[in-house]
């Protein structure tokens, strides 16, 4: 058991549901209902994980939780990488973590554009990288392929 | 003193009268006119200085927008056809190069530029992706800026290279030009009228 993940479940007891280390970086999957709890302690010390590079969604369509989040955290005072790892489920919603990482702000508005992972709390969710009269999240994985068809495909 | 020809010479020529005097001097005038001025329609002329002074937009999108950059430069050099003059204002410019992808979020800004620019003006679509949406085949894209503007001249290629582009310029200048056709969004708009008519 990695230290990170011990010194997390001392702080957050029943947070962490699992950890995968690869490369020498630690990945903790933590409970969704604790995910804000985390954050805040994971920021500050002893960890300091103060940087928040990425939020970032997958689809798996055959899962019963479905949409997976990652946030992607690097901590300036360390040098260490951390990854938190949550399930968001099948109507995918998630506490915001606005208020611990400013620069949630717009990674969390792309993966509600991009996959509809609704952020409780957040100040302003809406679209930003499609129109804000898009219909559909177009990463999701039952969402259509292509703009147009393309020509004499069944000629290949 | 008028010149008499030798008896038996091959010519025989009458002796010059003021009337051919006249006439000769009235040539050589003539041919010296010629000369100096030259006769055309005002439409010929509208379109011959329309086609040689090109004043493109500043309106870069993706890479192809790299390659439009280098068009303006020594080595290639858009001067010598009288179209290195890119406007940072649609205002000013008669010609939108759509150098690159358009994003759906990009085509109504890319129209508004277009419906800002002043008659009479023109469009090329430069590369794959603004003539057909390229690679992109996906819900991100324009499959085709043609689908959002009337376009002129398509240059091929990924991105196409400045000779490319340079080739379509000149391409439009004889439709403007040497042929006198009307741009592709008067001939949309006559049509139109003809519909309504």
């Amino acid at each position: 058991m990695s230290e990170v993940r011990s010194t997390i479940e001392s702080a957050v007891p029943g947070a962490v549901i699992d950890e995968h280390l690869h490369a020498g970086e630690v990945t903790v999957e933590v409970d969704r209902g604790l995910l804000l709890d985390v954050a805040r302690f994971v920021k500050g010390p002893p960890l300091t994980f103060v940087l928040l590079s990425d939020v970032s969604c997958a689809d798996f369509p055959e899962h019963p939780q479905r949409f997976r989040l990652a946030y992607h955290l690097f901590s300036l005072d360390t040098g260490a990488r951390l990854r938190l790892r949550v399930w968001a489920g099948i109507e995918p919603e998630v506490e915001s973590v606005t208020g611990v990482w400013a620069t949630a702000n717009w990674h969390e508005r792309e993966v509600y554009d991009m996959f509809g992972v609704r952020f409780r709390n957040h100040p302003d969710l809406a679209r930003i990288l499609m129109p804000l009269d898009w219909e559909g999240h177009p990463l999701r994985r039952d969402y259509p392929l292509g703009g147009e068809e393309v020509q004499f495909t069944d000629a290949v | 003193m008028a010149l008499i020809p030798p008896a038996g010479s091959p010519i025989e020529r009458a002796p010059r009268t003021d009337a051919d005097i006249d006439r000769d001097l009235r040539e050589v005038m003539e041919q010296e006119l010629e000369k100096s001025l030259l006769l055309t329609t005002l439409d010929k002329a509208l379109a011959w200085a329309r086609s040689s002074s090109i004043w493109p937009a500043t309106f870069g999108l993706a890479c192809c927008a790299i390659e439009m950059m280098h068009t303006a430069t020594p080595r290639y050099d858009i001067a010598r056809f009288g179209a290195e003059v890119f406007r940072a204002s649609p205002r000013q410019a008669d010609l939108l190069i759509v150098s690159g992808r358009v994003a759906q979020k990009m085509a109504p800004v890319l129209r508004l530029i277009y419906d800002q620019m002043l008659e009479p003006k023109w469009v090329i679509s430069m590369g794959a992706c603004a003539s057909t949406g390229g690679v992109f085949n996906n819900y991100a894209l324009v499959q085709g800026v043609d689908k959002v503007v009337p376009v002129d001249v398509y240059v091929p290629g990924c991105p196409p290279r400045p000779e490319g582009l340079i080739e379509g310029i000149l391409i439009l200048q004889k439709k403007i030009g040497a042929n006198g056709l009307p741009s592709s969004a008067d001939l949309r708009r006559e049509r139109a009228a003809a519909g309504a008519g």
